[in-house]
């Protein structure tokens, strides 16, 4: 057994099952994201939950024009994006929190996510996407005769 | 399908609702902008999904204690697979001192962002001393 071999068999899988129990431990919350997932921390915070119909994204973004929020579907790429104006008085300032400027989240939806059948609405400051995922991938109950 | 899930209730008196609090493993702390003008403190809260009738607001001689939750509507038999935000409790205090008037405080909720205004008593508000010269 050579160097490179010892590497790609051994050490490697051993740092992949590694990687495997780590995102058992902490969950499928990488999924959504990806590549493209962001630090903690990134505005707007982002829940993602799933039902059998639907994938449901809610996006915390409070203080937002509803129309300058820009939803975009690129394949099965989500896409939320706009900019978060925030007037502070021009006086003493203490603390200054608040997110201000624009943002970006992308989210990758699951694929049999029908990206015709996106809709979007916006409450008290959450955005939520209801995303539908068409009859054929829903779970069926398969009888055993 | 859809139906609001209000995690947590909403108590019906005061006592019920400070043990209620104290239950929440998380508390969020809303992000908070501050700013004093001549006239008055503005305090800016990013609360969202909390609507007005989810929303505290109390003031008192010693300090002003804001608590809210968050109302996300949730399809039944929802799986989260992702989450940034692990609760739906929200609660930020601040002091006050006394040049601040707690009795005139005004709250406006808009989208999920809350503004306080918590004016300074009129006695108290800074006068400008003029120096006279000869």
């Amino acid at each position: 057994m050579n160097r490179s071999q010892l590497f790609c068999g051994g050490l490697f899988q051993d740092f992949r099952r590694l990687e495997q129990e780590m995102d058992e431990l902490l969950g499928p919350w990488s999924w959504p994201l990806g590549i493209r997932s962001t630090a903690r921390g990134t505005w707007p915070p982002m829940n993602v939950g799933v039902t059998p119909g639907n994938v449901e994204v809610y996006l915390f973004a409070p203080g937002l024009d509803p129309k300058s929020i820009d939803i975009s579907v690129q394949h099965n790429l989500l896409t939320v994006s706009g900019e978060r104006k925030v007037t502070r008085g021009d006086e003493v300032s203490y603390r200054s929190e608040r997110f201000a400027g624009e943002f970006r989240r992308a989210i990758s939806l699951p694929e049999d996510v029908d990206p015709n059948r996106i809709r979007a609405r916006y409450r008290d400051g959450v955005l939520q996407i209801t995303a539908e995922r068409p009859e054929a991938t829903k779970p069926r109950q398969i009888k055993v005769n | 399908m859809n139906n609001t899930q209000q995690v947590a209730k909403r108590p019906p008196d005061e006592a019920q609702h400070q043990s209620l609090a104290r239950e929440h493993e998380h508390v969020l702390v809303p992000a908070a902008d501050i700013f004093e003008d001549a006239d008055g403190i503005s305090v800016v809260l990013d609360m969202p999904g909390v609507s007005k009738d989810r929303l505290h607001v109390k003031a008192d001689g010693n300090g002003l204690v804001v608590e809210g939750d968050a109302g996300i509507s949730m399809p039944e038999g929802m799986e989260a697979v992702y989450a940034d935000v692990r609760a739906t409790h929200y609660r930020r205090s601040f002091g006050l001192t006394s040049e601040l008037d707690a009795e005139r405080i005004e709250a406006l909720l808009k989208d999920g962002v809350l503004t306080l205004r918590i004016p300074k008593r009129a006695e108290l508000k800074p006068r400008r001393i003029e120096i006279k010269s000869d």
